[in-house]
């Protein structure tokens, strides 16, 4: 019977001499790995007694081979004791609360608080104690004089001051440690029933099982062996030399030396990146990696190994974009369709494609064959034809993708569920993979060298999950604010480009569009000269569609009633954007209509901007005489009033604005002002450029940039400023030494009269970099930081999930919220 | 706090406590454990202003834009 248990704590405690001596299974002796024979050394660090690792070979100690055998530790005892660099910074901390002389706590029982049994407190606790206790001159119990102890990073302990100063050994160091009194660890945060805290300091120890370090043996037939067998080869070599120096009565200062050798090669086996030591080089330079190195990190065991994996039928390739395909395809090259496979269940119905596909030799081809009772066979020119003709109902055909297969595809980073979609693939030529540019948005992606990740499931129920809940058609709709999110920039330009009020196509343009979108007739059948861009749009419309959706470009809403475009000019609200057309169309019509709605449309407009051309020059952005007189005066007046503004600051007479200062009150009202005309010359320049001019239609429809990027082009600048506020930085009480000291006219603080495609004056070039290099900057930190935080979030809350009933509980099946969001509506398909 | 003041403060929304037949009601019709409900301190000051006690559980009766009322369950614990 299944019974649940329940953890209900893990305790951790210290690796003690006698576990190490009883869990090992040899005492490693020889540095020496194999003999001339090449078998392992007896007593060596490959002894068979630790494990084994390469095929055909018995393990000494359980008898397994390579796949059964676990491995086994063994040990080396140490001829010296030898500081663990990981609890250097502990050892320090006890030695400096204790006598050096009883090894009792220097503070009065009475002052020593008991430590509650916390894993959070226990430690802020003893800092207590730490603190108090190593300002003690005297010992109150034994009365012995405490001196003064430090740490010379990583491992050295000196006791005294100036002249007196004298080394700790490991082996003082242990002693004392030994000293301490059971009743006084609690007060240290050690818990007396579990650890000594003399095991801090190492005299014997353990030596990983070569399962842990395998050897690899190259190309070449040499042998090679892994970092941490090498470092183990160091310490034992050293180790042993030590052994010999002692028994040999050598001088204490080559003791001495040998010891800290010793000590630096145990330092740099459990962490190669301690501060303060040359990390341990291999002959050819390079670092090694030991014990710590191969935990910490992106590529550690934990981050590297346990949370993420590596998959396989999965691709990676440079993206590019294809109008031709369906948004809710994916063009795959030959080449990745020959590697990616999946495995086909031989039915009666299939049986002879699969037979096709297992008598093929070419592309679409199966590689192998899995009999009902598990074996799997290659497919090899030898067996083909038996192969072929021993198939039947029951048998399993693993054959390359082709064209119609379900697959997933994924940009990093991974940030919403949208990252991942499910598409149909389409084999194709070429060496790129391949997407429609209206389903780039939800990906984040573009075509400058973006890389995209490919997978193929494997089950049928995954393939079946794939298809219904993650392909792109069902996903059209942003589950988070419930708009639509395909749709791209040139859409939207090629849109209001077709349904402006004088956009009309010839006959011959006409039929031109609506082939693009495999409509080959004229509009409502009628036979006319000239066709309106609305008429023709509305050819891609279902009929059920009646909706009146506002406009940013034409004063009257666009109005389609019964899938016929009668007025209005469409912009991003339609298509793109928010996209309310589409959404209605999903919502009447179903995924499917509004999948082939976004692949028509996308289509229509692509070939109509291309037919029309769609282009900026620079005279289109400089204004005319009249408008030139209106920009200048507008400006003249702002910086004017600024100015007045100016002069009641000095004059003393102007009012703060609540929570403000003055001189903050003036800024405030300035940096306004600056605003103010840049609005207004926005407005001017509408009126001058006129509703045909490329960049106000993609500023107005939403297609690209905004109505300040025109204005800076044709009007003024403006407002340059260093985090919100105006420029202040440079010379003293100025930006640049040709302004006046403390002058706070718009001008000498950063406000630019001059538009970029007149061009700017020096002063004015070296005031728009100061603001540029600040949002530069900006931009390198914030969506670092916010994506940082961002993922935090996302991965505390990953395993948040809402039931069947729409309770919301979290992984152990606690209740967060009753109904999902208090009202249990799906965003996607709520509407308002 | 004054306990009418805590109560009626347009804020605190009304929260009340279960009969022991409607806590079991309610943990049936969740089909949970009562720890597996949110819980509540004791010492909450609105736990304290009704006098709810341990094991109890408080209905509380939320005005919401999207779902007009809704109830959330939660157990007073220590």
């Amino acid at each position: 019977m299944r019974t649940e248990k329940k953890i209900g704590k893990i305790r951790f405690r210290l690796l003690q001499p006698d576990t190490i001596r009883r869990m090992s299974v040899l005492r490693v002796v020889v540095p020496d790995i194999y003999d001339d024979e090449g078998y392992p050394i007896e007593g060596g660090l490959v002894d068979l007694k630790m494990g084994v690792v390469n095929p055909g070979m018995r393990c000494k100690t359980c008898g397994g081979t390579k796949d059964t055998c676990p491995g086994h530790f063994g040990h080396i005892e140490l001829v010296r004791p030898v500081i663990h660099v990981g609890y250097a910074k502990d050892i320090y901390d006890i030695l400096r609360s204790t006598c050096g002389e009883c090894g009792r706590i220097t503070l009065k029982e009475d002052k020593i608080e008991k430590i509650e049994d916390s894993p959070t407190e226990g430690i802020y606790q003893f800092r207590e104690i730490r603190d108090k206790a190593k300002k003690k001159d005297e010992c109150p119990y034994c009365g012995a004089e405490q001196k003064k102890i430090t740490l010379t990073k990583p491992t050295s302990y000196f006791e005294g001051e100036g002249s007196a100063k004298q080394r700790l050994r490991p082996s003082e160091v242990r002693e004392r440690l030994e000293r301490i009194p059971r009743e006084h660890l609690e007060a240290l945060n050690i818990d007396p029933d579990l650890n000594r805290p003399e095991w801090f300091v190492l005299t014997v120890l353990p030596v990983p099982p070569v399962t842990t370090r395998p050897s690899i043996t190259l190309e070449s037939g040499n042998r090679s062996e892994d970092d941490l067998t090498h470092k183990l080869t160091d310490l034992l070599r050293i180790n042993q030399r030590l052994a010999d120096n002692i028994s040999a009565g050598a001088p204490q200062p080559i003791i001495e030396d040998l010891w800290d050798l010793l000590q630096y090669h145990i330092t740099t086996y459990f962490n190669n990146k301690v501060s303060g030591i040359p990390p341990a080089k291999q002959r050819s330079g390079r670092a090694l990696n030991t014990l710590f190195q191969r935990i910490k990190g992106k590529h550690g065991r934990i981050k590297g190994n346990l949370i993420s994996k590596r998959v396989n039928f999965s691709a990676r390739g440079v993206i590019s974009p294809d109008t031709a395909l369906s948004i809710g395809e994916v063009g795959v090259p030959q080449e990745i369709a020959k590697e990616l496979t999946l495995p086909i269940k031989v039915t009666e119905k299939n049986i002879t494609e699969m037979i096709n596909y297992i008598r093929s030799e070419e592309y679409p081809m199966a590689l192998y064959v899995k009999t009902p009772d598990g074996k799997k066979k290659k497919i090899t020119d030898m067996n083909r034809e038996t192969l072929a003709e021993e198939i039947q109902p029951g048998y399993t055909v693993r054959r390359q993708l082709i064209t119609g297969d379900i697959t997933l595809f994924n940009r990093q980073p991974s940030l919403h569920r949208l990252s991942m979609q499910a598409h149909r693939a389409r084999v194709m030529h070429g060496k790129t993979l391949r997407i429609n540019d209206g389903i780039a948005k939800p990906y984040n992606a573009d075509f400058d060298g973006d890389a995209m990740n490919l997978h193929v499931p494997q089950t049928v129920e995954a393939q079946v999950e794939a298809r219904e809940l993650l392909a792109v058609k069902e996903n059209i709709i942003s589950p988070r604010h419930g708009q639509v999110l395909a749709g791209g920039h040139d859409h939207v330009s090629g849109l209001a480009l077709m349904t402006q009020e004088n956009a009309t196509f010839t006959k011959e343009e006409t039929l031109k569009l609506l082939k693009s979108v495999n409509i080959n007739r004229l509009p409502n059948g009628k036979d006319k000269k000239e066709y309106h861009g609305r008429e023709i749009i509305s050819e891609i419309i279902p009929d059920t569609i009646t909706l009146e959706i506002p406009s940013q470009l034409s004063e009257k809403p666009v109005k389609i009633e019964k899938g016929q475009v009668k007025e209005g000019i469409m912009d991003e609200k339609c298509f793109g954007g928010e996209g309310i057309l589409t959404r209605e169309i999903w919502d009447k019509e179903g995924s499917d209509r509004a999948e082939k709605f976004i692949n028509d449309i996308t289509r229509l407009t692509l070939e109509s901007i291309t037919m029309k051309g769609y282009t900026i020059s620079l005279e289109e952005y400089s204004l005319t005489e009249k408008g030139e007189k209106k920009r200048q005066e507008t400006v003249d007046k702002g910086i004017g009033t600024a100015k007045e503004f100016i002069k009641k600051y000095e004059e003393g007479k102007l009012e703060a604005l609540p929570g403000k200062t003055e001189r903050e009150t003036l800024e405030a009202m300035i940096m306004d002002q600056m605003e103010k005309i840049n609005k207004k010359t926005w407005e001017i320049a509408l009126k001058d450029l006129g509703m045909d001019n490329y960049g106000v239609v993609m500023a107005k429809s939403g297609a690209r940039g905004s109505w300040r990027n025109v204005t800076q082009m044709t009007c003024v600048v403006g407002q340059m400023g260093i985090r919100g506020e105006r420029l202040e930085r440079g010379y003293q009480g100025r930006v640049l030494p040709h302004f006046k000291k403390g002058d706070l006219s718009p001008r000498v603080k950063g406000f630019i009269p001059s538009s970029f495609s007149k061009g700017l004056r020096p002063e004015e070039a070296y005031q728009q970099s100061m603001s540029g290099r600040d949002s530069l900057i900006d931009k390198g930190i914030n969506p670092a930081e916010s994506g940082y935080l961002y993922k935090k979030i996302a991965n505390a809350l990953l395993d948040i999930n809402v039931k069947e009933d729409l309770t919301v509980t979290d992984a152990a099946g606690k209740i967060i919220q009753f109904k999902y969001g208090e009202d249990g509506l799906n965003p996607m398909k709520a509407r308002d | 706090m004054n306990k009418d003041t805590l109560l009626n403060h347009h804020l605190v929304p009304k929260h009340e406590i279960l009969s022991k037949k409607e806590g079991e009601k309610i943990l049936e019709k969740y089909g949970v454990t009562p720890e597996k409900l949110p819980a509540i301190k004791e010492n909450d000051p609105v736990a304290k202003a009704i006098e709810a006690k341990e094991g109890q559980i408080l209905k509380i009766t939320r005005e919401s834009p999207t779902a007009g009322k809704t109830h959330y369950y939660r157990l007073v614990s220590k």
